[in-house]
This record gives structure tokens, sequence and C-alpha cells, in this order.
């Protein structure tokens, strides 16, 4: 409990909010975003903006920055990008020399290769892109913290909703880049959790462009697929998955990386507050809040929430309140969010949306847990590998 | 369970025969729907929705002047305070309200009104008579709570995002303190004839009560609801009985209200309402009470004395705010 004195909330107030001088702990946050060689597309439609991610994290510390200020904390932020050619870890090992909070934003192998710098190994990272589920298992690091929701997760979500609405003979398109065939595992491991299985998959691998041919192409692809209650697609290049809807032979529901997706965050949540938020961010970043941007929102949310809880910028007793079950952070869900100690990732529930609106919020109801009904998204305690965390 | 519809027919039947000769002019409930864009009046004697009424856009709190004669509406997406003479209906003009007000209290001087301005970070205190702002002052992110002592003497604004209750005195119009409470406070009202203030907190899931000479925190109170995950029990309005002994609090998704003994601060009984309970408000003798429920769209009537609720009552989409007018 923190009351702050008048006179130096005066002295604040007076001076506005660049009275930074007087603030009793200066907490520091560095992004760094490595840029990825992008696969072309067939479409350009959505392109990815350049502020992705970064545009999270300002707002959020702008929510800490007014906090702090009733508190005499100050919050900043630095951002370095990295360029295809340069060389991430002599990025990071500069950014660990200002300050040990470094939010991530990168593939999962330079992730790991940053953690494991000797100068990371007093630091707090979080992990607010990479997807994959090994580097919340065996590749787990005991200072990297993940406010990207894992590939599980968001299949889990999906493979519950199959099963609340029955839809329970599944096809799958996968692509063929590492991440589609990533995400198309993911989706064969969340369907045997959940007593669920695929009758049929097929791989996309043509190369022609399906702006022109969709239509033709795709009902004669899935023509050959068995009968299902659901399409799924593997796509998470975001190739070709946008012209399976509607030119398939069965008319089914997408599901997967079209249609209905799960993520971290989409537009179209709007209950438990969530429509402040996004306008907040879309007033800032004059663009939608993506789920890379929550992630990051999220994990520089946390530092501030640890921050104004324990009123202490050092580092062991962040990570320390960040991993306890006192932490709790409102992430505009509907449920507090927190972590899972036993491999720092953010425990969230997913939103199932379509472009147009939320269809549902996992985990769905009757999805039941001795501890919390978000652990039954993603590996649980009992199955974990991860043991940099015991 | 034949007894408990019993009581239920018995006291509906008793306020059916009671009410309508004790007063002349029919008290009413009003209610604001979000996503409706209107207000539902909800004759308390025969427990029935009797004028629908348009509003401006997104409209949340709503507070009658002391007087009564004036209701005040929160037109969130419409960027305005709206001033409605409840006989006609009629908009009579809009008070300058900053952006986003969602919800607001009347100073006992029926003249200032507190408005907190969800998107900006501000409360703005506007003056009913002259139509002026009088201040703004720079709150946490996303105000939401709003309160007032009785004496006058703080004004309280909580923000949702900051976490924090936050001590505005009213004669300089200036922050004297700001207190920490869980995640997520949604609403405050001052108790104990004013020497304590109780806060809302949504997603911690508690209710904080402070000692409002000292602001300290002198009690927490937690909530468990049978069958219900602890996640989805989530406090947001609350009121207190006339002798302010019981709180009832709206515990959200967990579509109960809790009974709260305002005294040793257990809480001693959970009413079973409607979807995602919000706001509440009592008729004049506060022997019954009103809970908006908004997934649901219905109001649910609570027996006070019984503890039980009575009736449903269907409203428009997304009801938010509840006031009485007597």
């Amino acid at each position: 409990m923190s009351i702050l004195k008048p006179i130096a909330f005066g002295a604040l107030l007076a001076f506005g909010l660049s009275a930074t001088a007087s603030a009793e702990i200066n907490v520091n946050v560095h992004y760094l975003k490595i840029e990825r060689a992008l696969p072309p597309t067939l479409s350009n439609l959505d392109p990815v903006p350049e502020d992705l991610g970064v545009s999270g994290a300002e707002l959020a510390l702008k929510d800490n920055a007014t906090t702090g200020r009733f508190l005499g904390h100050d919050y900043a932020l630095e951002t370095t990008e990295v360029y295809l050619g340069e060389d991430p870890l002599a990025s990071a090992k500069q950014a660990l020399e200002t300050t040990p909070l470094l939010l991530i934003d990168a593939p999962a192998g330079i992730v790991t290769a940053i953690a494991d710098l000797p100068e990371a190994q007093s630091a707090l990272l979080f992990n607010v892109a990479a997807p994959d589920n090994p580097l919340r298992r065996e590749n787990c690091r005991r200072n990297v913290l993940h406010t990207a929701p894992s590939l599980a997760m968001r299949t889990d979500a999906l493979a519950q909703f199959f099963v609340k609405r029955r839809w329970d003979r599944l096809a799958l398109i996968e692509g063929t880049y590492a991440q589609d065939q990533s995400y198309a595992n993911a989706l064969r491991e969340s369907l045997t959790k959940f007593g669920l299985g695929l009758r049929s998959s097929k791989t996309w691998a043509f190369d022609a462009d399906m702006r022109r041919n969709a239509a033709q192409e795709v009902p004669l692809f899935t023509q050959e697929l068995k009968d299902h209650d659901v399409l799924l697609v593997a796509d998470e290049v975001h190739d070709f998955g946008r012209y399976i809807a509607f030119n398939t032979w069965e008319p089914r529901p997408i599901a997967g990386s079209e249609g209905m997706t799960a993520t971290a965050w989409a537009p179209v949540v709007e209950q438990w507050g969530a429509a402040q938020l996004q306008s907040r961010f879309e007033k800032a970043a004059e663009r939608k809040m993506l789920p890379r941007d929550y992630a990051a929102w999220a994990a520089v949310r946390a530092i501030g929430e640890a921050v104004t809880r324990t009123s202490s910028a050092d580092l062991q007793t962040l990570r320390a309140f960040i991993l306890s079950p006192e932490f709790e952070l409102a992430g505009f869900k509907g449920r507090p969010l927190s972590f899972r100690p036993w491999n720092g990732q953010l425990r969230q529930p997913i939103p199932l949306t379509h472009p147009r609106a939320l269809v549902a919020m996992a985990p769905l109801e009757g999805f039941l847990h001795p501890v919390s009904e978000l652990d039954t998204l993603g590996q649980d305690q009992p199955e974990t590998t991860c043991k940099a965390f015991e | 369970m034949p007894l408990l519809s019993n009581i239920t027919k018995t006291t509906a039947l008793a306020l059916c025969l009671a009410l309508p000769f004790s007063h002349a002019q029919a008290e009413e409930i009003w209610i604001s729907n979000e996503k409706d864009d209107t207000i539902s009046v909800i004759d308390v004697a025969t427990l029935e929705v009797v004028r629908t009424i348009e509003t401006g856009e997104r409209p949340r709190g709503i507070t009658f002047s002391h007087d009564h004669k004036v209701l005040y509406i929160c037109a969130s997406d419409s960027d305005a305070v709206q001033v409605m003479d409840p006989e006609t209906g009629k908009i009579l003009h809009d008070l300058p309200s900053g952006e986003d007000p969602e919800q607001f209290v009347l100073h006992p001087d029926n003249r200032h009104l507190y408005i907190a301005n969800e998107d900006d970070a501000i409360t703005t205190v506007v003056d009913v008579e002259t139509r002026k702002v009088v201040a703004q002052i720079d709150v946490g992110i996303e105000p939401e709570g709003m309160a007032v002592s009785p004496d006058g003497k703080y004004a309280i604004t909580t923000s949702e995002t900051t976490n924090m209750t936050h001590w505005i005195d009213t004669e300089t119009q200036e922050l004297v303190a700001n207190t920490l409470v869980d995640s997520r406070p949604r609403h405050a009202e001052f108790a104990a004839g004013g020497s304590e203030l109780w806060v809302s907190a949504e997603i911690g899931g508690t209710l904080s009560v402070f000692d409002v000479e000292s602001k300290a925190e002198k009690a927490k109170i937690e909530f468990e609801v049978q069958g219900v995950h602890p996640d989805r029990v989530q406090p947001v309005g609350f009121e207190f009985t006339g002798d302010e002994k019981t709180a009832f609090v709206a515990l959200g998704p967990s579509n109960h209200v809790a009974v709260v003994n305002a005294e040793t601060f257990e809480v001693e009984e959970y009413i079973l309402v409607g979807r995602r309970v919000w706001h509440m408000a009592f008729n004049t003798d506060k022997s019954l009470l009103f809970t908006t429920n908004g997934v649901s769209g219905d109001v649910t009537v609570i027996d006070v004395a019984e503890r039980a609720a009575v009736k449903t009552i269907k409203v428009g989409r997304f009801p938010w705010g509840a006031a009485l007018r007597p």
C-alpha cells in the first residue's frame, strides 16, 4: 500500500510529466526487434506493419508511466531494430549493457542464443514473438518469459472448440514452410490431446497464382479429402490460405491459419473492457492492435505491475514476484493473467475469432482443471519437459 | 424449491397490493442500456418496463439530481453528459463532459458533477448550473469508479489499468492521495457514515475497505462462489442497505450477488441473478434491489429482507447503470 506524499506529487504536477528527476525508481526496458526474411506470398493485401510489436510496448509504457507518476516510478523504453545481415547477438549485448529487461522479437533460435549469452545470465528476457512449442519445453531458458502464447495454446483452443461443437471430423491442408509445419504438428498434437484426429490431410505445394486460379484449383484439390466437418488450414506465412474459403468442393467452414483463428489478440475483441485498450492503441498507433502488439504490451505491463506491487526495480525481486501466485495482470481478456512457474509462459485466454467478430474465448466452459482452467491450454505442469525452472 | 416460490409469490403479491397506494407518483428504476442507446423505466409497483426512452450513444452511468428534477446520462460514444427531463424524456441540453464519459457522481451540493473520462485518464468537474468545466484532474488510465464522501470533502476516482484509488480534495480540485488496490478497480462507495471507502477490484476479485481518515486499507473482502471458478468471480458494482450494515456486491460473470456483512466484512450469502451482473439500485425504502445483468439483457429484482431473487425483467441490450426515481 503506497500513499504518495502530497509534496512530491505537487512537485510532479507542477513540472508535468517531465519531472522525472525526482523519481525514486527508474525502470528501463529495451525492445530488440530482429528483422526476418519474409517468404513471398500470393497476395500483399495485408502488409506487416513496420511498428508491429513496438507500438504495443510503447502503449504499455505509457500505461506504466501514468501509474508510476503517482508513485515516483519512472519508465523508459528504447528500441533497437536489427536488420538482415546484422548481428543480433552484438545488438543484444549492447542492449544488455543498458538494462537487464529485454523484450525480444525474434525467431526461436535467436531467442535461445541471446538467453545463453553470459551477459544475459542475470537478465530477464521476454519472448514476444516466437510461438514455438520447444521454446517452452526442452529448449526453455530460466531467464526467458513468454508473453506470446505457444502454438500449443492456440491449437488447443481450436481443439476445445471442435470438441464443444462436436465437429470431430477434421481435414487439414498444410503449407510447406517450417512455420506451417510447426503449426500443423501443433494442431495434430492438440487434436490427439482432446480425443480428436485428422481424417485426411494434404500438402499445398503449388506455385500457381491463386488470385486467378483459386476458383478452379481449390475445388479439385479439396475434392479428395475425406468427409469432414471443418477444414483446417496450416498456412502461417499466409500464402495460399486466404483463397481456400468458399472455393472448397464441399461447403465447409475453415479454421486454423485462416477463417476462424486462435491468436493472442484480434481487433474484434471488445468485451472485458477490451474496447478501451483497442481504442487507446488505435489512437496511438493509427492502426489495429495485432497479436504481437498484445504480447509486447503484456510484457511491459507485467514489468510495470511487478514494479508497482513490489516498489522495487531489483531484477530478482521482480522475477520472483512475476512467477509467484500473487502476480496478476488485467489483460482485457476476462480473467487475470499470470505466469506458469514451470516454464515462464504467460497464462492467457485465447480468443477464437473471424475477421468480423469474436466466436468464443478459450478455455471454453466445461474444460476443467484443478488449478487454473487457463492451464487446459498448452503444456501443463505434469507433462512439462522444461527443466530450467526447477 | 416449492418453499422459495411460495415466498416469491407472496412477496410479489404483497408488493403489488401495497405499493400503488403508498405513493402518489409511482417510484421507478431507470436502467441505461449500453448497446441499445436507450433507458428502460421500470415501475417498482408492477415490476414491469413502462417506458423506453432514447438517449445518446452508449449510455452507461446515469444519476438523478438530488431533487430528481433532471437525469444525467453518460452518453459515452456521443462524448457528452446529457441532461434529461424525466417527465418528458426529452434531452434538455448537454454538459461539457470531456471525451468518453463513463461514470460520474454528483456532489452533495447538487451542483458539481465529477465525471470519469475513460479514454483520456482525466476526471472532469462540471458545474451543472453554469454548464462549464470547473477543473480537469489527471488520474490513472481508464478512470471508472466514482464516489463522493457524504460531507462532500472528497471525490474519488478509481482507475482500471493504473489500479489506483485517487482521492480528490473537492475544495482545491487536486489529488491529495493515490492508493493502490487490486487489479481493475470498478466501483467505489463511502460507507460507515463516511468513515470508510469501499473499492471493488474486478480482476483482483476483491473489495478493499479503506479508513478515510488514514487512507490505509483496513480490510480486504474475498469471494468464493460454489461451482464457479475464482477467475470468474469479479466484483463490480455494490450498494449498502439503509443502515449501512449490509452490502450487496455484484460479482459480474459469476452471475451472483454477494451479501456482505459490512461490520465483520464477512460474506453471508450469494444470490443467483442474471448473466454478468454489473450495477444496481434500491427502491425508496430499500426493500427491493434491482441489478443490471449485462449479458442476459435483464434486471433481477432481489427481495432484500429475504435475500432472494423474486423476478427477472427483460430490458434493452447490455443494461449497465441503474438509478432510482422516487
